[in-house]
C-alpha cells in the first residue's frame, strides 16, 4: 500500500464519530468612520496613511516623501516611478528598489491590513524586497472586518493572495520591536479613488 | 531512548537567574497582551466556540477534507505527496531538492520540519540551509533547537545574540543593540534569497475547497523566499486542514491576538498555485497524527493552531524554559503531544504542570489541555512509567488519605516533626517540593485539634 492509501484508510478508520460544520454567524456592528478605524488599525501595526495635496501629482508626492529614493518600481499605471514592474524579467532583478508602489484591491478596517494579489504586484516579490511599500487604496474599498474580507472572489481566483500590515517586523530578540526585518521597512498607504470606478471593491455592493 | 528528566533540565534554567526572570517576564507580557485583544472583542468566546467545533467537524472528516485539498491543489498546479512519518517526509524534500539540482535552500520557521528533524538530514545530504526566521536563525547558528514555538529564542538576552553572531556572522560581538543585529541578520539572509535555488515554508492552514495554504509571518522572510526561487515546498501536517476559505476568518482574527497580542500578523499569505514557470509542491504529513485521531480522550489536542498562548500563559513553562521540554513541541501542549511520539521518553513531562488550567482558559481552539495532562498521568502511572521516587510517594501518601486515622497521626507527627527535626531529613530526596522553597512553619496545634477544642461541643 501506498503512504497516501496508507494514510487515508488510518485517518478514515481513527475519524471520532462525525461532528457539524457550524455556521458563522455575522459579527457586524455600526462603524462610523471605517477608513479611520482603518487607519487607526494600520498605525498600531507600525503603517501609516499619507493623504496627497489636492489635485497634486502622485509621482512628485511619492517622491517627496522618499527624497532619498534612486529606484521608484511601480506596478501601478497612476504611479511612473522610475522603473515600470512590467520591464522586470526575473523577480530578482528587484533587488535594488528603494521604494515599490501597488495599487490594492481593498482594505479591512478591523486589522489595517491591504489585500493584495499577482495581479496587483505584477511581480509579487516587489512586496518584500522593496524597501518601502507604498499603497494606493480607495477608501470606498473597505471592508469591516476580516470575515468579510474571506468573502472576497479573490481567493478563488488569485495564485498568490496576501494580507500586508504595515511594513515587517520582528520583536525575537527579547521583546524588542524592530520595524523593517526582512522585508518592507516602512508601508504608506495613500487614499486615491480608483480611476476606474467600477474596478473598486465596494463590498457594501456585493454583499 | 533516554527520558527526558524535566525537573532536573529546569533546575539549571533555574540558576541562570537573570534568565530565567527576563523569560518569566517576557512570555507574562504576551499573555496580556493576548487579554487587553481578546477583552476587547465581544465576540472572542463565540469564536473560540466556532473555532474549536470548526476543528472538529473537519477532523472528524478528515479523510474527505484531505482528498479534496489534494485534488484542488493538484488542478490548480501543485503537487502533492504524502509522508507517513519524518523520515518519508524528509526524503521527499531530499528527492525534490535533487530532482532540481537544488543545494542552498531559504526555510521559513516551520514546526513540523523541526518535528522531523529534516535540517541535519539535509545538511548531511550536501544541502545548505537558511533558517531565515531571526529566531529560529539564532537558534541555527547556536546549534540548538527553538524553545518556543512562536519566539524560538525567547530564552536568549541580547548579549546570547550578540554573541552567537560575533561567532557566526561576523557582527561586532560587543554591540548588544537591538536594531542593530536584527539589521545584520537582515543584510546577512538577503542574498540567499536571492541565491537560493528552492524555498520552503510550512502552513498554518490548508484549505480543501481551493486546495490553497495560508502561512502567517512577521518578518517577511517567508514570502521572500516563496517569492523568489523557481522552487517552493512546504511541509504541512495532515491536521491543518480547513474546509472553506470562510473559515480562515474564525481563525485568522484569533491567531496573532493569542499568540503575540497583535490583530493580525503582519503578513498572511495565500498560495493557491504556483507562480507561472516555476514548482509548488506540498507534503502532507501524517507523523502520528492519525493514529492520535484514534486516542478517545487525546485526539482533540489536533485542533492546535500553534499559536504557544498555552506556553506563554504556564507558570511552570515560564519558569522552566523550552529546552527542559527535549523535545519540539513544549509548554502545556508539548505535554499532551509528546507523549503520543514515546511515551517513555516523555513521561516526566505530564507532570511539569500544576493544573491550574489557564492553558485550557486561553487556548483558541478550546483543546481541553489540564484535563488531558491529568489523563496522561493517569495513563502513565497505569503503564508503570512513573518514577521510583514519585511512585513511593503517592503510594504512601494514598494510603495515609485513604484513612483517616493514619492521616490524624502523619499531619501530628509531620507538624512536630518540622519544627525539631534537623534540615537534612525535611529536606530530603523525597520531599521535591522542598527543593526551591522553604517549608513554611507548622501551626500549633492541626486542623483537627483545634476543630475538636473549639467546636468539639457542637457536635
Amino acid at each position: 500500500m501506498n503512504s497516501r492509501s496508507h494514510i487515508l484508510a488510518r485517518v478514515r478508520r481513527n475519524q471520532p464519530a462525525w461532528r457539524t460544520l457550524p455556521e458563522i454567524p455575522s459579527f457586524d456592528r455600526p462603524l462610523a468612520d471605517p477608513w479611520a478605524a482603518f487607519a487607526t488599525a494600520l498605525a498600531r501595526m507600525g503603517g501609516s496613511v499619507a493623504v496627497p495635496p489636492e489635485g497634486g501629482a502622485l509621482d512628485a508626492f511619492i517622491c517627496a516623501r522618499f527624497p532619498q529614493a534612486r529606484v521608484i518600481c511601480s506596478a501601478t499605471p497612476e504611479v511612473a516611478g522610475t522603473r515600470a514592474v512590467a520591464t522586470v524579467r526575473d523577480p530578482a532583478e528587484l533587488d535594488d528598489v528603494d521604494v515599490g508602489v501597488v495599487r490594492a484591491v481593498f482594505g479591512v478596517a478591523e486589522t489595517g491590513s491591504v489585500w493584495l494579489s499577482e495581479r496587483e504586484f505584477g511581480v509579487n516579490v516587489l512586496g518584500f524586497l522593496s524597501q518601502h511599500l507604498v499603497v494606493l487604496l480607495d477608501p470606498r474599498s473597505l471592508v469591516p472586518d476580516l470575515h468579510h474580507a474571506y468573502r472576497h472572489p479573490g481567493f478563488l481566483e488569485a495564485r498568490y493572495a496576501v494580507f500586508m500590515t504595515g511594513p515587517s517586523a520582528t520583536a525575537d530578540i527579547e521583546g524588542v520591536l524592530v520595524r523593517g526585518a526582512q522585508g518592507i521597512r516602512t508601508m504608506t498607504v495613500i487614499p486615491v479613488a480608483a480611476a476606474d470606478a467600477s474596478s473598486a471593491y465596494q463590498p457594501g455592493r456585493t454583499a | 531512548m533516554t527520558r527526558v528528566d524535566h525537573a532536573e533540565a529546569s533546575s539549571k534554567f533555574i540558576e541562570a537567574k537573570d534568565h530565567a526572570d527576563f523569560h518569566d517576564k517576557r512570555l507574562w507580557d504576551l499573555r496580556k497582551k493576548r487579554d487587553s485583544e481578546s477583552e476587547a472583542m465581544p465576540e472572542w468566546e463565540t469564536l473560540r466556540t466556532l473555532a474549536s467545533a470548526i476543528k472538529e467537524h473537519t477532523l472528524t472528516h478528515l479523510g474527505d477534507y484531505l482528498e479534496e485539498f489534494e485534488r484542488n491543489a493538484t488542478a490548480n498546479g501543485m503537487v502533492v505527496h504524502w509522508a507517513r512519518d519524518a523520515a518519508e517526509h524528509n526524503q521527499i524534500v531530499h528527492e525534490i531538492l535533487e530532482q532540481h539540482g537544488a543545494t542552498t535552500l531559504v526555510k521559513s520557521k516551520s514546526m513540523l520540519t523541526d518535528e522531523c528533524e529534516m535540517r541535519p538530514f539535509l545538511e548531511n545530504r550536501g544541502i545548505e540551509i537558511i533558517e531565515t526566521d531571526l529566531g529560529e536563525r539564532i537558534q541555527q547558528l547556536d546549534d540548538e533547537p527553538p524553545s518556543h514555538i512562536v519566539v524560538p529564542a525567547v530564552h536568549k538576552l541580547r548579549g546570547d545574540v550578540a554573541e552567537v553572531f560575533g561567532r557566526t556572522i561576523g557582527t561586532d560581538a560587543a554591540n548588544t543593540d537591538v536594531p542593530y543585529l536584527a539589521e545584520s541578520q537582515r543584510r546577512h539572509t538577503r542574498p540567499y534569497y536571492l541565491k537560493a535555488q528552492a524555498a520552503m515554508t510550512g502552513a498554518n492552514f490548508a484549505i480543501a475547497e481551493t486546495g490553497s495554504f495560508v502561512v502567517c509571518t512577521n518578518e517577511g522572510n517567508a514570502d521572500l523566499g516563496a517569492n523568489l526561487p523557481p522552487l517552493h515546498i512546504a511541509s504541512i501536517g495532515i491536521e491543518k486542514l480547513l474546509p472553506k476559505v470562510e473559515h480562515l476568518g474564525v481563525f485568522v482574527r484569533m491567531l496573532s491576538r493569542s499568540a503575540l497580542g497583535s490583530p493580525i500578523t503582519q503578513i498572511t499569505s495565500h498560495f493557491r498555485a504556483p507562480r507561472p514557470g516555476t514548482e509548488m509542491h506540498v507534503v502532507l504529513v501524517d507523523n502520528g497524527r492519525s493514529e492520535r485521531l484514534g486516542m478517545d480522550d487525546f485526539w482533540y489536542s489536533l485542533k492546535c493552531i500553534r499559536c504557544g498562548a498555552c506556553m506563554n500563559t504556564c507558570p511552570v513553562y515560564r519558569r522552566s524554559g523550552g529546552l527542559s521540554y527535549g523535545s519540539t513541541y513544549s509548554g502545556p501542549i508539548g505535554v499532551i503531544i509528546d507523549p503520543t511520539f514515546n511515551l517513555r521518553k516523555y513521561s516526566s513531562l505530564p507532570f511539569a504542570s500544576t493544573l491550574n488550567g489557564s492553558c485550557t482558559s486561553v487556548c483558541p481552539v478550546k483543546i481541553n489541555i489540564h484535563e488531558q495532562i491529568y489523563k496522561w498521568r493517569q495513563v502513565i502511572a497505569e503503564r508503570h512509567q512513573l518514577p521510583m521516587v514519585k511512585k513511593e510517594a503517592m503510594r504512601v501518601a494514598g494510603k495515609v488519605l485513604a484513612s483517616p486515622k493514619l492521616y490524624r497521626a502523619a499531619v501530628e507527627a509531620a507538624a512536630a516533626g518540622l519544627d525539631h527535626l534537623p534540615r537534612f531529613l525535611v529536606y530530603n530526596p523525597f520531599n521535591a517540593w522542598g527543593r526551591q522553597r522553604e517549608v513554611p512553619s507548622a501551626p500549633a496545634s492541626t486542623f483537627r485539634q483545634w476543630y475538636v477544642t473549639n467546636r468539639g461541643a457542637e457536635r
